[in-house]
């Protein structure tokens, strides 16, 4: 189904690119920021035998990198609906 | 049974797998050579992914790299699992949708430019070819090492295997081999580690057990390292002090940009048969790695504080090398450990400490490779870590190997030289620049040339700077023309070569490097390695300058930019005008 009008086409894009910047600001601050800018900081703290900055270095950056993906993926689906661009299972987006 | 028997069967085994996948799964068709007819299921694109990605270096390397880096090298598992974020969201859904086999291919059209198309190749080529030489190598030494065959005939094993799926089953056979080699490998990383981290802590999850405390004295194993390797003379494991963090930041962002812009990794996404698949197949491909590289940190911390504690801290301590254990005297045979006794007391004195220290051999590798031995594990595990080293090799050379030939037959042939060749021909051609793609693959892991070492660096550096600028511009920013991208392809490429060259050598030659390697001369500190990420911003800066200085891109480039945008078509219904 395309696009009734030019403005939703436009509302599209920009909430998308809504998601993406949000999803990219988590995705700098648990690695750029608490592993590598702050993590001398950070290290002040402790999970368990982990100095806290260097388990975001080793550890938890990755694990929240995961669940970013999981959550961009499942938001652009709802998106998707939202504006009835949707794919459906029984029409391939071949072309 | 013989540990050497027991490898054999092991890795014939996994080989016998590799094969009969490849007779099962024989392409038919270029659309089946090239993205296996884009009907791969997301979770089984995203662990074909995920052994595309881990290379020998990822499997045999990083736990050693870790091991001696400490706190530092964090810039590889950060890096090389970030990226797939920025693929997930920037790159691989929109260029599903765009829907066609190759990556210069996408370049080509949305810039409306052949020279675009070929300068992508040329970039494509450059960075695949570089990085598929460390494959080589690596196949080799796994080879060599594990079956006990010199480095030749273990390359040229592990040449005909990949010869055999890749040049029969295309990207078809590449797939659902690499499933298989994802199982192999993960196992054979994981089992070790979770004995190790068992014995060491109690807890069965590596992740949680470097966490943890030791079961001999209750001291946190982080703790006690930082301990163990300041006795030693090394800088403190965990510690943040005198690493600098502009260097750090811009290695690791050169190795996540690069990583999203290595083309063996995003046309593993045009194989999913819709958009929505491509993002949450990138989602249970990072799941999939980081299973390993998760566990790598814990591995790397364990076997460092297991290596420290066995050969003693401490002159008091020091092991004697009578006593030393069947592991060490093994990996002595190989000659990744060397024992030089200086004081003649027969005791192992280890120390940073390069006048005192009688561990004149202590080859990284080891903490993987001997892992299993240094726990005790039965002689299987061996035999499966050998079979996981191998998969780790084979299955990401198959993918570059895939990237290189096809846009050698889709791009190059098809695509501007010989643009009316049947498709029979042209699946007949993705065939023979594959086996040729393998020859030369072969030939340069025969006789690696002096800057096999710096190789890896230089393939994350092009693809940072040359194809992930131009990808998403060419999704992110309409404006971005013709001009631009040549300009800002072109501009990245010889920045980033040129500072590389400078501080290396040009093509690694020592002699001809006029700056020379020295820190001093680095750019604000940033080393060679960490350079991909100005060469994009490079790239960035001329395309979008360039773009806005020349004619905007015409209509119907306009209107792919929003049909590549929106998951089903963009164009607007027709009743509303």
């Amino acid at each position: 189904m395309p696009f009734k009008n030019e403005a939703l086409k436009k509302a599209y894009w920009r909430d998308n690119l809504r998601i993406v910047a949000v999803l990219i600001v988590v995705w700098a601050s648990v690695s750029y920021g608490a592993g590598i800018l702050f993590a001398e900081q950070l290290n002040a703290y402790a999970i368990g035998g982990y100095p806290l900055g260097f388990w975001f270095a080793q550890q938890g950056s990755i694990y929240t990198f995961v669940v970013l993906i999981f959550v961009y993926a499942r938001l652009m689906t709802r998106l998707d609906r939202r504006y009835g661009v949707e794919e459906l299972d029984d029409e391939p987006t071949e072309q | 049974m013989e540990q050497q028997t027991l490898i054999y069967i092991v890795v014939g085994l996994t080989f016998a797998l590799y094969i009969g996948i490849a007779i099962y799964c024989r392409a038919g068709s270029t659309k089946e050579f090239y993205v296996a007819s884009k009907g791969v299921h997301p979770v089984a694109n995203g662990m074909a992914t995920a052994a595309d990605w881990m290379s020998a270096a990822s499997f045999i390397s990083m736990a050693g790299m870790i091991a001696w880096m400490g706190y530092e090298g964090s810039v590889f598992l950060m890096g090389w699992t970030g990226g797939f974020v920025l693929l997930a969201m920037l790159l691989a859904p929109y260029l599903r949708k765009f829907g066609k086999f190759t990556v210069p291919e996408f370049i080509g059209d949305r810039y409306y430019s052949k020279t675009a198309r070929v300068i992508a190749v040329i970039c494509l080529i450059l960075a695949s070819l570089t990085y598929v030489i460390g494959q080589m190598t690596g196949t080799g030494v796994a080879f060599s090492r594990f079956l006990e065959v010199d480095y030749n005939t273990g390359l040229t094993i592990g040449m005909i295997i990949v010869f055999f799926y890749a040049v029969m089953g295309g990207m078809k056979g590449i797939t659902y081999t690499q499933i298989a080699q994802y199982c192999v490998m993960i196992l054979a990383y994981t089992i070790p580690a979770i004995f190790i981290s068992l014995q060491m802590t109690g807890y069965a999850l590596p992740q949680l057990g470097l966490g943890a405390a030791l079961v001999d004295n209750g001291t946190y194993v982080l703790d006690r390292l930082d301990q163990v390797v300041t006795e030693l003379g090394f800088r403190e494991y965990t510690a943040t002090e005198g690493v600098s963090r502009l260097n750090m930041t811009f290695y690791t962002l050169s190795l996540m940009i690069g990583t999203a812009g290595l083309p063996h990794v995003i046309i593993r996404f045009f194989t999913v048969p819709k958009v929505r698949d491509a993002r949450s197949s990138a989602g249970y491909a990072l799941l999939f790695i980081a299973i390993l590289y998760t566990t790598a940190p814990a591995v790397a911390g364990m076997a460092r504080l297991n290596l420290a504690d066995t050969l003693g801290t401490s002159p008091e301590t020091a092991l004697s090398y009578e006593d030393r254990p069947q592991w060490f005297k093994n990996w002595e045979q190989t000659g990744l450990l060397k024992f030089e006794d200086k004081t003649g007391d027969g005791l192992i004195h280890y120390s940073a400490d390069e006048t005192v220290n009688e561990m004149v051999r202590l080859d990284r590798d080891i903490i993987v490779l001997a892992n299993p031995e240094i726990a005790g594990l039965p002689s299987w595990i061996i035999a499966l870590v050998a079979a996981g080293g191998l998969a780790a090799a084979l299955s990401t050379a198959a993918g570059l190997l895939l990237a290189i030939s096809s846009a050698i037959s889709h791009d190059l042939l098809k695509g501007v030289f010989r643009p009316n060749i049947s498709e029979k021909q042209e699946l007949l051609a993705g065939r023979i620049s594959m086996a040729g793609a393998i020859a030369v693959a072969g030939y340069l892991g025969y006789n690696p040339p002096d800057f096999a070492a710096g190789t890896v660096a230089l393939a994350f550096g092009i693809a940072a700077a040359t194809l992930f600028p131009a990808l998403m511009l060419g999704i992110f920013y309409k404006r971005a023309n013709r001009e631009g991208v040549i300009a800002g392809m072109l501009a990245g490429l010889i920045v980033n070569l040129l500072y590389v060259f400078q501080h290396m050598g040009v093509f690694f030659i020592d002699s001809t490097s006029f700056l020379g390697p020295m820190p001093a001369n680095w750019f604000f500190g940033i080393e060679p390695n960490a350079f991909g990420a100005v060469g994009a911003i490079v790239n960035f800066t001329v395309a979008i300058t360039v773009s806005k200085l020349t004619a905007p891109p015409p209509q119907y480039i306009q209107d792919l930019v929003d049909d590549v945008r929106v998951p089903v078509g963009a164009r607007l219904a027709p009743d509303v005008h």
